[in-house]
């Protein structure tokens, strides 16, 4: 039986990878993929969480967090693709304004 | 060295290593072929714990619906021209790695303090499709029906904001 503080501590690990994919790159669709990689450490955290607490509700959030998940890259890519329409251009550091 | 753990270690090797991957590759495409490797991993781990459903889950949505969804936006794209110039806030991107080892420290002595630390559950949790069944539609109904609700919306906002304007 592998340690319930194991699974967390790599929870951690794998966040503060995806934070740093956030804070370095400019590419906003690797942004993206490094929120997926947070989203994740936390999913594993709250099975982790649920198997030490004996109950089923960590698994039922991280069925939440699937769906908010799949909605979250459905509309981020949408909007992505509509900056790219109007700029041709993709770099994080020249959308500094709300307005097009 | 119990079989479980020596398959937690491969498994979170794999994971973080391509967890890195990902944030250091400097093509997209390759970035989101980790994703899929590192998604795959995770659902090894659900497996692992014994949450079935959850692992049958995420490989169908994440590894399978996501990740396609994004290596199909890097193929209408083609990005990668925007990471070969020179970067101007390459002094601040450096920042980033304290940052990023100060939020590991504050985690690592959270973990340590102890909170964690309980004698883990006897009973083994139920993790297949017939329990989380039951938990959704009994406690957690009211999220169940609002989570359908968020996806419709999300559905028409996609399709708003990419249908192109007819003059």
């Amino acid at each position: 039986m592998v340690p319930t503080s194991w699974y967390v501590g790599l929870s951690a690990v794998l966040f503060v990878i995806g934070v740093l994919g956030v804070l370095v790159r400019r590419n906003p669709l690797v942004i993206f993929m490094s929120i997926e990689i947070m989203l994740n450490a936390a999913n594993l955290a709250f099975v982790a969480f649920g198997q030490q607490h004996g109950s089923v509700d960590g698994q039922a959030l991280v069925f939440f967090v699937l769906c908010v998940a799949a909605a979250e890259v459905a509309v981020g890519l949408a909007i992505i693709v509509a900056i790219f329409r109007l700029r041709r251009r993709l770099s994080v550091d020249e959308l500094s304004l709300m307005r097009g | 060295m119990t079989p479980a753990i020596v398959t937690f270690w491969i498994l979170a090797v794999l994971a973080v290593g391509s967890a890195v991957g990902l944030v250091l590759r400097r093509n997209p495409i390759h970035g989101a072929l980790f994703l899929v490797v590192h998604l795959a991993t995770l659902g090894a781990f659900f497996l692992q714990m014994r949450a079935e459903f959850l692992a049958a889950a995420q490989v169908i949505v994440y590894a399978g619906a996501i990740a396609v969804l994004f290596v199909f936006a890097i193929m209408v794209l083609i990005p990668g021209r925007e990471e070969t110039g020179p970067d101007p806030l390459r002094a601040q991107r450096w920042l980033a790695v304290p940052v990023g080892g100060l939020l590991l420290i504050v985690l690592a002595v959270m973990l340590r303090s102890g909170l964690f630390r309980g004698a883990p559950a006897t009973r083994t949790v139920p993790g297949g499709v017939a329990a989380i069944g039951l938990e959704l539609f009994t406690d957690y109904l009211y999220p169940f029906e609002v989570t359908s609700v968020l996806l419709l919306a999300a559905l028409v906002g996609v399709i708003a904001l990419t249908k192109r304007r007819t003059a």
